[in-house]
Order: C-alpha cells, then sequence, then structure tokens
C-alpha cells in the first residue's frame, strides 16, 4: 500500500473523467459515482489500522519532484492532526454521494464536479508542500463554485459568487504568506516539514508599519495575519462569516454537509498546521485576541444568531458559527486537553452537522419548505425520523453519552486554567445552544400534528443509510472517545510544545 | 559579432520569408479568382518564418545591419510570441465570417506587413529602429481595425486609435530627441556609455525617459495611455483584436524592456539591473503598475460587450506583467516572459470563443451567453470557463503559475513592493468578480425560450481544444514553459 494517499486523492480524479465519458444514464452515474468513493473510504480504513499512534511525526510520506527549477515538490503524508480529517473527508464524501441521489439536473456534471470536490478536499488534508497545498485549496473552489450555483436553491447565483469572492480574497493573502515563507528559506523550497523545522528563523522585529506602529508586529506576525485571515474566511469566524449562511441556505443538502463538514475544518486545520508549528511566536502573541476571544464571540454571537432564524437550515448554519468557536477557544488555550478538545470537536462537528444537514434535507424532501413554525408535532408523523433528529440535537447540544459533550467538556477544561473569563462565555454557549435547540424541537416535532403534513412518508432506507453511520460515530466517540484521541495525541503535543516555550 | 547589411542577411531569413510571404501574397491577389488559397499562403509562409526563427536559436548572438538590429535568445523569444500569435489570428479567421466580408488579400498582406514590424520591434537596438518598426505596426494596425466594411464601429475604432497612436508615438520622438541631445546618439550601446561616462542632467533625462514612455506605454496599453483600446478592441475584427491584444501587447514589452534594461541600466551580478542613478524610475513602474491594473479591473466590473471586458482586462493584465519591470531583476523580466506565453494562450482562447459565439448569434454582448451551457454549446462554454479562471489566476490553470512568478519576484525584493504585490493580489479578486459574471451567464443562468440552440462548427475546435489542453498543462506542469522562458533571457549587449 504504497502511495495510499495518492490512491485517495486522485482516485476521485479518475472517477471524474470516468463519470464524463458514461452515457447520460443517471441511475448508472450515481453508481459508479459511489463505486469512485468507496475505495478511499476502504483505504481509510487500512489506514486507521496501520497508523502508528506513538509516532508524532508525519507517516505514509511520500515525495517526488515536481518542478525543480523552483523547489515545489509533490509531498504527501499524515500525522495525527490530518488523519482525523481525511477519515471525515472520505467518510462524508462517500455518504454524500449517496444524499445526492435526489439530484435530476445534469446528473453528469454535478457527480464529476462532486468527485472533483472530493480530490481537492483529501489532497489539502494531505498535502506537505506548500505550493500543492495552495493548489488543492484553490482547485476545491472551483468545483464548489458551480455545486452551489448551479443545483442551489433560489438565490444561489449570489451565494455562490459571495463564497468564491470570500475564499479568495482569503486564499490571495495566503499566497502572499506563502511565498514571504519561502523566500527564508536557503535553499528556497515550499516543503512545509523544512519550513517547520527553521521556525525560530522567523523574524520578529517589529516592522515600521504607520500607523500600526503600535501594534508591535515583526515580519511573523504579519505573516501570521496574512495566513489567519485566510482560514478565518474558512473557519468562518466573526466577521467573515457572512458568506456562510447564504452558502449553506442555498447549497443542495449534500453539498451544505460538506461544506459543514469538511470545508470549514479546513480553516482550524490550517491554523494548527499552518500558523502553530511555522509561527509560534506571533501564535503566543496573537492566540489571545484572535483565536480565544474570537472563539468564545463566536460560540456566543452564533447560538445568537440561530436563536433568531426563522429557516431550520439557517439555524444549523449559525449553529456551526457557533460550534467552530469551540475549535478556536480551545487551540488558544495551548494545553493538552484544550488543544485534543478542539480536533476533536472538529472531528464531531463534521459528524454532527452532517447528521443535522442530512435532517434538514429529508424534511425539505417532503414538505418543500425549512420554515420551523410552519411545522409542529412532526413526531406523531414520522416517529422515526424524529428519533434520529432527536440523537444529532442531543449530541450537537452537547449531551453526555454523545461525542458533542466530550469534546465540548475537553475544550472548556483546557481553557479553564488559562481564560477562565472566556471558559464562563464559553460555557454560556452551551446553554444558548440548548436553548434553541430545544426550542425547535418544541416547535417542530412536538405539538399538535399540522393536518397540512400528516401524510408525509416516513424517512427513507437510502436516507437512513446516510445517517446511521454518522449516528454510530456520535455514539461511539461519545462513550470511547479515545478511539479518535489516541490517534491526536501525540501529533498535537509536539504542535502544542513548539508555541508553549514562546507563552 | 558586429555585421555589415549583406553578412546580416544570412541571419536574417524569418523576416526575409515573411516580406517574400507578402509579396506574393500581393501578386497572387492579383492573379487568382479563388481568394480563400490567401490565407493558406499567408498560415504556410508565418508557420515558415515561425520554424526560421527557431532555427536560429543556434545562431551566434550579435549585431546586425550596422548595429541597428540585435540577435539573441530575447529577440527570438518575440519573433516567436509575434509570430504564433499571427498564426493564430490566420486560423481564427478561416472560421469567422467577420472576416468572410472583407478583402482577403490586404487583409493576410496588412497582416502579416504587422507581424513583420513586431519582428522589427523586438530586435531594434537604435532609438530610430525602434521608432520606424513601431510605426509599421501601428499603422497596419490603423487599417486592420478599421477593415470591416459599413461598419460605423469600426471605422470610428479606427479613427480613435490613429489619433491616439499619432500624439502618443509623436509624444515618444520628441522624448527621443532629448535623448539624442543629451547623449549624441541613437545606438542603444552608445547611449548607455555616455550616460555612464557623462554628466546628465537627472530631470532632463527623466522627463525625456516619461515621453518615451508614452509610446511604449501605448503599445502595452497602460493608464493614462489605454483609453483607445476598449474602443479600438470592440470595434476591430474579433479575430484580430485577439492579435492585437497578445501580439502588439508583447511587442510593446520587448521594445520596453530592450530600452530600459540592456539599453540604459547595467546588469549587476546576480541578476539585478542599476537603472541611471539618479532617476527614481522603478518607483514610477511601481505607481503605474498600480493605476493600470486598478483602474482596468474597476472598469471591466460593468461591462457588458465582451470584447469591451477583455480589452479592461487586458489593461489589467498590463498592469500584472509591468510589476516585473518595477522591480530591476531578471526574476522580474522571466516572470513576464513566462507570462506572455500564457497570455497568449488564455486570451487568444477566450477571443476564440467570443468569435465562435459572434459567428453564431451576430452578437457580443453577454445576454447572448445566457445558458450557453444549456443551448447545445457545452464545450465551448468549459473552455471559456477555464480561460477565464486561469485569467483570474485559479489553479490548476496556466495564468495561475504566470501570476504566481510574478508575485514572487515582486515579494523577492521586499520593501513597498510587498505594497505592490498586496494591490495586485486584491485586485485578482476584483477581477474575479467579472469573470466569474461571464460564467454565472453561461452556466447558473437558464436560457429563456427566444435563445436559440448553439451548433459550433467542427472546425473550431481544432484550435479552441489545443489551447484548452495547454491551458490546463500549463498549470500543472510547468517546468518546460520555465526552462524556455529562462533561456530566453539573455542580452547581447556591447
Amino acid at each position: 500500500m504504497d502511495n495510499v494517499l495518492s490512491y485517495m486523492t486522485f482516485i476521485p480524479v479518475a472517477g471524474a473523467a470516468l463519470v464524463l465519458a458514461l452515457p447520460n444514464n443517471a441511475k448508472l452515474i450515481r453508481w459508479v459515482s459511489a463505486a469512485v468513493t468507496l475505495p478511499p473510504l476502504l483505504m481509510t480504513i487500512w489506514l486507521f489500522n496501520n497508523f502508528d499512534r506513538a509516532n508524532p511525526g508525519f507517516q505514509f510520506v511520500e515525495e517526488y519532484r515536481w518542478i525543480p527549477a523552483f523547489d515545489i515538490k509533490y509531498i504527501m503524508g499524515v500525522d495525527g492532526l490530518s488523519i482525523s480529517m481525511v477519515f471525515l473527508t472520505a467518510l462524508l464524501s462517500f455518504l454524500c454521494i449517496f444524499a445526492s441521489f435526489g439530484i435530476e439536473k445534469a446528473v453528469k456534471g454535478y457527480f464529476a464536479l462532486f468527485l472533483l470536490l472530493d480530490a481537492g478536499m483529501m489532497g489539502v488534508f494531505c498535502a506537505l508542500d506548500f505550493f500543492l497545498f495552495y493548489v488543492f485549496w484553490e482547485v476545491m473552489l472551483l468545483p464548489m463554485y458551480f455545486l452551489i450555483g448551479i443545483w442551489g436553491g433560489p438565490r444561489r447565483e449570489y451565494a455562490a459568487i459571495k463564497f468564491f469572492l470570500y475564499t479568495l480574497f482569503g486564499s490571495v493573502l495566503m499566497l502572499l504568506a506563502i511565498l514571504a515563507l519561502y523566500f527564508t528559506t536557503d535553499p528556497h523550497t515550499f516543503d512545509m516539514r523544512i519550513l517547520m523545522a527553521q521556525a525560530n528563523k522567523y523574524s520578529t522585529q517589529v516592522l515600521p508599519m504607520w500607523p500600526l506602529t503600535e501594534l508591535r508586529w515583526g515580519f511573523q506576525h504579519v505573516i501570521w495575519m496574512a495566513l489567519f485571515i485566510g482560514f478565518a474566511i474558512k473557519i468562518p469566524a466573526f466577521p467573515f462569516h457572512t458568506w456562510l449562511p447564504d452558502a449553506h441556505v442555498e447549497a443542495p443538502t449534500a453539498i451544505s454537509v460538506i461544506l459543514a463538514g469538511v470545508l470549514l475544518k479546513m480553516g482550524t486545520y490550517g491554523i494548527l498546521r499552518i500558523n502553530f508549528p511555522m509561527l509560534p511566536v506571533a501564535t503566543a502573541d496573537m492566540a489571545y485576541w484572535c483565536l480565544g476571544a474570537l472563539g468564545a464571540w463566536n460560540i456566543i454571537y452564533g447560538a445568537l444568531c440561530a436563536m433568531a432564524q426563522t429557516d431550520l437550515k439557517k439555524l444549523v448554519a449559525y449553529s456551526s458559527v457557533s460550534h467552530m468557536g469551540y475549535v478556536m477557544l480551545g487551540m488558544a488555550s495551548f494545553t493538552t486537553q484544550g488543544i485534543n478538545g478542539a480536533v476533536l470537536q472538529m472531528f464531531n462537528h463534521g459528524t454532527i452537522t452532517g447528521m443535522l444537514f442530512l435532517l434538514v434535507g429529508v424534511i425539505y424532501d417532503r414538505a418543500h419548505h425549512r420554515e420551523i413554525d410552519g411545522f409542529g408535532g412532526m413526531a406523531a408523523i414520522m416517529p422515526v425520523f424524529t428519533g434520529v433528529t432527536a440523537l444529532a440535537f442531543f449530541a450537537s447540544m452537547g449531551l453526555p453519552g454523545l461525542s458533542g459533550f466530550i469534546s465540548e467538556v475537553l475544550v472548556l477544561l483546557g481553557t479553564w486554567q488559562k481564560y477562565p473569563v472566556l471558559t464562563i462565555l464559553g460555557a454560556a454557549g452551551v446553554i444558548l445552544t440548548a436553548g434553541y435547540l430545544l426550542w425547535t424541537i418544541q416547535r417542530v416535532y412536538l405539538g399538535p400534528p399540522n393536518e397540512k403534513y400528516s401524510k408525509l412518508p416516513e424517512i427513507n432506507g437510502r436516507e437512513m443509510f446516510t445517517l446511521v453511520p454518522l449516528g454510530v460515530i456520535v455514539i461511539i466517540v461519545g462513550v470511547y472517545p479515545n478511539v479518535v484521541l489516541n490517534l491526536l495525541r501525540a501529533s498535537l503535543d509536539q504542535i502544542n510544545q513548539i508555541v508553549i516555550p514562546h507563552l | 559579432m558586429d555585421l555589415k547589411n549583406i553578412a546580416s542577411l544570412s541571419f536574417f531569413y524569418p523576416e526575409l520569408i515573411l516580406s517574400g510571404t507578402i509579396l506574393l501574397l500581393i501578386v497572387v491577389d492579383l492573379l487568382a479568382r479563388n481568394k480563400r488559397g490567401l490565407a493558406m499562403i499567408a498560415l504556410v509562409g508565418s508557420a515558415a518564418g515561425l520554424i526560421a526563427t527557431f532555427d536560429l536559436y543556434g545562431a551566434q548572438p550579435g549585431l546586425l545591419f550596422h548595429r541597428m538590429m540585435i540577435l539573441d535568445n530575447f529577440s527570438l523569444f518575440f519573433k516567436v510570441v509575434a509570430l504564433a500569435a499571427t498564426i493564430l489570428c490566420i486560423w481564427m479567421s478561416l472560421g469567422s465570417n467577420e472576416i468572410k466580408q472583407v478583402y482577403q488579400g490586404e487583409y493576410y498582406t496588412l497582416l502579416l506587413t504587422c507581424t513583420l514590424g513586431m519582428l522589427f520591434m523586438a530586435s531594434s537596438s537604435n532609438l530610430l529602429m525602434a521608432y520606424l518598426s513601431l510605426e509599421l505596426v501601428s499603422l497596419t494596425s490603423y487599417v486592420l481595425t478599421g477593415f470591416l466594411p459599413h461598419n460605423r464601429r469600426s471605422s470610428e475604432a479606427a479613427l480613435k486609435y490613429l489619433i491616439y497612436g499619432g500624439v502618443a508615438s509623436g509624444t515618444m520622438i520628441y522624448g527621443m530627441s532629448w535623448v539624442f541631445g543629451m547623449t549624441g546618439s541613437l545606438d542603444y550601446g552608445a547611449i548607455q556609455t555616455a550616460l555612464a561616462q557623462q554628466e546628465i542632467n537627472k530631470a532632463a533625462l527623466f522627463m525625456a525617459f516619461v515621453f518615451i514612455m508614452a509610446g511604449f506605454g501605448y503599445k502595452i496599453v497602460f493608464v493614462p495611455f489605454h483609453m483607445w483600446s476598449p474602443d479600438v478592441y470592440q470595434g476591430a475584427p474579433t479575430p484580430f483584436t485577439a492579435f492585437l491584444s497578445v501580439a502588439s501587447n508583447a511587442a510593446g514589452i520587448a521594445i520596453m524592456i530592450r530600452f530600459f534594461f540592456p539599453g540604459v541600466s547595467r546588469m549587476v551580478p546576480g541578476g539585478d539591473w542599476s537603472f541611471v542613478s539618479g532617476v527614481e524610475w522603478p518607483h514610477v513602474l511601481l505607481f503605474l503598475s498600480m493605476i493600470t491594473m486598478t483602474v482596468g479591473n474597476l472598469c471591466a466590473l460593468n461591462q457588458r460587450n465582451l470584447k469591451r471586458m477583455l480589452a479592461y482586462s487586458g489593461i489589467a493584465h498590463a498592469g500584472y506583467m509591468m510589476m516585473g519591470l518595477a522591480v530591476l531583476n531578471n526574476d522580474g523580466l522571466s516572470a513576464i516572459l513566462f507570462y506572455v506565453v500564457v497570455y497568449l494562450i488564455m486570451n487568444v482562447g477566450a477571443f476564440l470563443v467570443v468569435g465562435m459565439i459572434a459567428n453564431v448569434t451576430g452578437d457580443e454582448d453577454i445576454e447572448a451567453y445566457r445558458g450557453l451551457a444549456w443551448r447545445g454549446a457545452v464545450v465551448p462554454a468549459v473552455c471559456l470557463a477555464v480561460f477565464l479562471f486561469s485569467l483570474t489566476g485559479v489553479p490548476p490553470f496556466a495564468g495561475f503559475v504566470g501570476k504566481f512568478f510574478l508575485f514572487s519576484a515582486v515579494l523577492k525584493e521586499g520593501g513597498a513592493f510587498a505594497l505592490l504585490a498586496l494591490v495586485a493580489a486584491i485586485n485578482s479578486v476584483v477581477s474575479l468578480y467579472y469573470y466569474a459574471k461571464i460564467i454565472k451567464t453561461m452556466f447558473l443562468d437558464m436560457p429563456s425560450p427566444e435563445d436559440k440552440t448553439i451548433s459550433v462548427a467542427v472546425y473550431d475546435f481544432t484550435l479552441l481544444i489545443p489551447l484548452t489542453v495547454l491551458t490546463v498543462i500549463f498549470g500543472i506542469y510547468f517546468s518546460p514553459l520555465v526552462q524556455y522562458t529562462s533561456k530566453s533571457l539573455s542580452f547581447f549587449v556591447k
């Protein structure tokens, strides 16, 4: 199984080409796409079994020359941080193919673009060369733009271009930062491992940046900020979050799942992979305001926004803003619990929010609207559906025994040792979350059944098939979190140890 | 190597082949009934010229015709670009309905004469030669712009082009006369020696450079000499617009680099160039570059005619390319050369699709593109999307690599240039908006019932598919192109 990561990344690309070559038979195209996403998923199981949990470094590394003149290489590899994300990507891609079976319009184009998106996401989490990382990061944008723009809801054009413009703005800043880092190496290289190894070389001497001189930023801080803005747009951190509700509401169900489940993680992944180990001094200086305080604000602000929504999908979208706040808060603490909790929260949020969006999709397919106040008493009409929804909602709320609880508690435990005030704010977010989720359950599922919807069919087998694996993971991680934490611990401790001396 | 007239001829055969073709075209046009063959003659002639140019790569660099012209890899590179653009233009013209209405003989004769002028521009090493070759290109361009019969827009464009061009080249030759007055020579080598040895009034020299820049700037199309380009691009026949947008721009860049780098600057070991001391030239270029890209992009935002939009986008791209001039080092120059090639491929590709759609609908406005992908033209729509994303600078397309090299050349310099890189980066985001507007219209909008189905002639794909494939390949594997451009960056300096 040499080059397993490349296979995982490029099998979907080959699949996309294959889908384009197939005859225009929707059924065939759907099943071929599903078949193409299965091998990467099986390979993740192999990775899971063969991953050395004690080794904090990169494993399964592949290295090839690509453009020798600029020392651009093709380097892939995973460590504890990325392997959880690779697993999440493979799983959600596979399930979302099934969630997309309802797509009727231009089926061929949809699945081809979806597979390209899958490849781009996988590549971002595996790439260890900065140039390659950037290419994957951008390549993912193109299919996403079309997937939202062609197969989305009524305001899809607006949502698609807004998503594209926001992300491109972030990525060009990132590109400049990448180039600036490239020129600090000697000989010049884009190899992330080398850039991390020389982390102490980046100057922190204060730059005369009128009118920002008072910030006392050095080269390292400027680069940190450029990268951070790029990643914060993806997370999305306040005030860059406004693309997210639009994109989520307009995107088709499966794309919402991918957006929330995988794309948002790229922001926090990038900060942990790049900002932390490469720019430790700036990370230590910026962590309180840019990660901790902003994270706490994200939690509260996202929860309050979610509470005010009348559209079920928008509510879930804002709950994502809120939950990603825990990730930022956790990694700002530089404690073992905090950072492990943060990455576990990334994984959990991917599964839980994936479920939530799938569930919203189920009800939208039947009722053709998502108004929270337009339902009522769904528990009596669709009991199985209501049961699954309750599981997802409680997991999202942080009910003990389910995965969301573990990660939020770890984050708050870790943060309490450093920032008590932020921890209290974060904990208040848990109450707000419970508030809007319980209120939603009450309005949608409880009460007298709405006559208009008394004939709605129960959730079907295909939909259950997409939900059950996620539900099982939510319960397993809730009961035995070590199954994921074991993967993460060694690598995250190492990342933490790079920054701690500079605090 | 410093050759006299007759000896020079043996290093001059691309131009000789082209001149021969031009004469042949005139004669055949007089005699032949069937004018379709003329395009073939022109095509074969330029292809032969291209092969001959590649053949010259082995020759020893030197000066030709009593130091009037120069033979080195740099000039050969721009000759290749001009000839490649000509071949693409002729290929496009063969499938264009617009060109079918015009006089074939005159069209191809003038087109090849324009190319010949560009070959001279690429290799001139004397201000007089530079001026004459630039005028040869300009004069033929004026005529070709106004070549569409009974088309008011075309005639108007030609007139505007003529007036702007006249003013710009007048200003340029005035500046040249100042340089001649100060240094006593028109020859680049002698100018450089004089600048290094004599005490020259720096303010006067600066003004002379500004005047000369007017002429070069109008060819490269940068602000404030850009006013002609939107009208000309919109009015001229589409194949010629495509040619003008890449070849004229490239020739302008060639003549400018030749004058400002080996002409008046001195190469310092390590790949940097030192400009005449006391003249704050890089900052002028830096400022012009910022203004050019910003004006181009902001004006393009609200255009509804695609050719006009591409004209403004061309101004923006001229601004990006100028970043490489401003840094005054070889990294910047090789980034420009790389960008010229990439821009040739993607911009001609974009105009090709515009021409194809105009052939069917007779319209270049964005409304004609509504739901293009759903009206039977999914391949041209996808190809245009590739070219436009490439122009935006999104990986994995060639335009990204081009911008990447420009940014890296600028960032390497640091200081005020970091600001230039930031402005350029934000400009790329702005440009996404108008490029994506076209893509949105093609893919995201649904055709309305009155929109016709579009069937594209198979002929058009013969050029479209290779250009698209190249745009993708140079975005993923660009080593060969990097090698070629760095090989081309060698000047003969005496």
